[in-house]
């Protein structure tokens, strides 16, 4: 039996292996929105007055309280039909989980711009630093520096939740696997190699973050003397 | 037929069976999942070479694959070596394996924080190991890790929709079957989606007051 | 001075004790004996091995070598039985380390109703007693994130006390608190040996050795180096070493061998 499971998972390892294409795919453009969209929240957040702030937590609080499923289903088979909108299960599914992941990266960088000292804007300030030059050039290089770890499990996470993007059929690993489990007959193997690529997808993109932040870290920064 | 009426006759019936289901689910995944939870961290930090390294390894497969796919493997695949699981048990023992895995982490990294004075003390007024974990470091430990549970168990009353990709018609599944028929995904869901809105927030409020309300006098003064 | 009655019984005897930590040798056969209501006094510099020490006693820290005796029975090498001697030995550490999650009481009563088995009834009423006799009865419901270090480090001593132990080991137990904080507990400690109990006290307090103890141990480089009554080695110690010593703290702590 064992080689009969081994000799299927090297057959169908390329087709499970091209759907983690679209898997990533998936990943980097939901997250590339949701940064897109996430780091001006965050800022509106944090400087901006109370009535942007205000609507900015009602959108992490609505994107953040539903299901992801249901916010697939709600945009893919209702508002974008209703809107007359296109869009491919794909680019459907990048959207969603990127508004989705925008709400969640805005309180990470949230919670790094409030964690940069008050000092270093009175500083620039000072200077004669207009508040928006203060935010681009010295709280933000540090801040997202100290984003890095939480990104990263972001990055995770949005992984994981791209295997949803399953129920309205788009062609990623998940989808694929299931393909394959009904033709052979063969669930265990299929789905636990499934369970392996995501593992390996899911820990190597967070050495490669944990290396990035290694490399563009503050000498000296948060060591005790 | 109006958008009242059909809310009212057609879609909340079935809606709040499906709520129904939601609730049996939830109610038996988070305190399980969170028991789980401590069992693990507690191995992997006190435990043996072996069982530590097992704990160790549970927690990455169960933290680095979806929660959709470990579903799918407790329902699809394991019918293949003659277990089968109803939809709803495969749905609730998925829950209740993946958040272990996810409150473990929280657990241990509080446990972890303790200072090792606590221990120290505790063996030095004559406690065994087994006691001082019991009464000295985990009372601390699981108040440190609230936050982070707290989040879990809201993220679980949120995933609990996966269980319809297993054939469980819980909230979401009733949800699509009206949708689908209707062809109205867009009032539907609206309206699931605002059900979920609420479960969320009320739990969110219940664990902020339950975190207030075991706080430790005089600390984060 | 404490009290000590002639022919009085050996309560701990120390064999021998060494201690690698790694490639470092921190004791290198440690040996004496406490007898009933002595206090003896280590004194020595920083990284002598002085806190290694005590935590041999206790087990806390296993020693590689060397014995450990309570009263006559062997505490080493019987790490299944641990749990009844350490009832025996208090301790109080430098750190405090009061559970935080437990208020004053509790903290006192946990150890009995636990490890003594004890009622909850019988546990507060000697809790509330042990408190009292540290001055902190008024305390008993605050946490310790609430107190000062001065009264933590007494609640702590009040949890050592409850257990009723036949010796206390004292970790340094005034150098985690600010100055002014610093007499309440000495008070404690003193008034504990002028009772007769028996006390190993690790301090760099040198005005407090010389009027508590019967006995002062210096160590340096984890081995004895000197050992006499207060007056022996403050006056006329045998070693160069250990006047030095005396002299340095002296010079820190602004006393002298005169206006003390």
């Amino acid at each position: 039996m064992i080689r009969e499971y081994i000799s299927l998972i090297i057959q169908t390892f390329p087709y499970l292996l091209s759907g983690s294409i679209t898997t990533i795919g998936l990943v980097c453009g939901a997250l590339g929105l949701g940064f897109v969209l996430g780091l001006p929240m965050a800022i509106g957040q944090v400087y901006g007055n109370k009535f942007i702030s205000g609507f900015i937590s009602l959108y992490v609080w609505f994107f953040r309280g539903l299901p992801e499923l249901v916010l697939l289903f709600l945009f893919y088979f209702g508002l974008f039909t209703t809107l007359h909108l296109n869009l491919s299960a794909f680019h459907a599914a990048i959207l969603v989980l990127g508004l989705r992941s925008a709400a969640y990266q805005s309180q990470i960088f949230r919670g790094s711009l409030n964690s940069i000292g008050e000092g270093q804007m009175l500083a620039a300030l000072s200077l004669g630093m207009k508040k928006y030059n203060a935010v681009y050039d010295i709280i933000l290089p540090q801040a997202l520096r100290i984003s890095i770890p939480g990104w990263s499990n972001e990055y995770a996470i949005l992984l994981k939740d791209s295997a949803t993007a399953y129920a309205i059929g788009v062609m990623e690993i998940l989808t694929r696997a299931s393909f394959v489990a009904t033709r052979t007959y063969q669930p265990l193997p299929v789905y636990f190699l499934t369970g392996v690529i995501f593992i390996v997808l899911t820990y190597g993109g967070v050495k490669l973050l944990a290396m990035l932040e290694k490399r563009l870290k503050t000498p000296g920064f948060g060591e005790e003397r | 037929m109006n958008t009242i009426d059909f809310i009212s006759k057609i879609l909340w019936p079935p809606l709040w069976e499906g709520l129904g289901v939601t609730l049996r689910l939830i109610v038996l995944a988070i305190p399980l999942g969170y028991i789980g939870g401590v069992l693990i961290a507690s191995g992997r930090v006190y435990g043996n070479k072996l069982i530590s390294s097992f704990c160790a390894i549970y927690t990455l497969f169960f933290r680095g694959t979806p929660l959709l796919v470990q579903l799918f493997i407790l329902y699809f695949a394991l019918p293949s070596i003659n277990i089968y699981l109803s939809p709803f048990v495969a749905a609730v023992t998925g829950f209740i394996l993946c958040s272990a895995a996810y409150h473990s982490e929280y657990i241990r990294g509080a446990l972890q924080s303790i200072k090792i004075g606590q221990m120290m003390a505790a063996e030095a007024i004559g406690m065994t190991k087994l006691q001082a974990v019991l009464s000295i470091i985990l009372p601390q430990a699981l108040r440190r890790s609230i936050p982070g549970c707290s989040n879990e168990i809201i993220y679980l009353v949120k995933y609990s929709s996966l269980a319809y990709m297993v054939a469980v018609i819980e909230l979401t599944g009733a949800g699509k079957i009206i949708a689908a028929r209707y062809f109205e995904y867009t009032l539907v869901f609206s309206v699931v989606g605002a059900i979920y809105l609420f479960m969320v927030s009320v739990v969110t409020l219940a664990l902020h007051n339950l975190e207030k309300k075991l706080a430790i006098p005089g600390i984060g003064r | 001075m404490s009290k000590i009655t002639e022919g009085a019984k050996v309560v701990l005897r120390v064999e021998n004790i060494c201690k690698c930590f790694n490639t470092n040798e921190i004791l290198r056969g440690i040996s004496f004996e406490i007898k009933k209501g002595e206090t003896k006094v280590v004194i020595g510099p920083s990284g002598s091995g002085k806190s290694t020490l005590l935590r041999c006693i206790n087990q806390l820290t296993v020693p590689d070598k060397g014995s450990i005796w309570l009263e006559g029975e062997e505490v080493t090498h019987h790490m299944k039985d641990i749990s009844r001697f350490r009832q025996k030995m208090g301790m109080v550490f430098q750190d405090f380390n009061l559970f935080d999650h437990l208020n004053a009481l509790q903290n006192v009563t946990i150890g009995l109703i636990k490890v003594k088995k004890m009622d909850k009834k019988e546990a507060e009423a000697k809790a509330m007693e042990e408190l009292k006799r540290v001055g902190l009865e008024k305390q008993a419901c605050l946490y310790p994130a609430q107190l000062s270090g001065g009264q933590k480090q007494r609640v702590s001593i009040a949890r050592a006390l409850a257990m009723d132990p036949t010796v206390i080991l004292f970790d340094e137990p005034t150098s985690a608190l600010d100055p002014e904080l610093i007499g309440e507990v000495l008070e404690v400690i003193k008034d504990l040996a002028e009772g007769g109990m028996t006390m190993i006290v690790v301090t760099h307090e040198m005005g407090f050795a010389r009027s508590v103890a019967s006995e002062i141990i210096f160590i340096e480089e984890g081995i004895v180096i000197d050992q006499g009554t207060p007056h022996k080695l403050f006056t006329n110690p045998e070693h160069e070493r250990t006047k030095r010593f005396i002299h340095k703290i002296a010079e820190l702590y602004g006393e002298t061998e005169n206006n003390q």
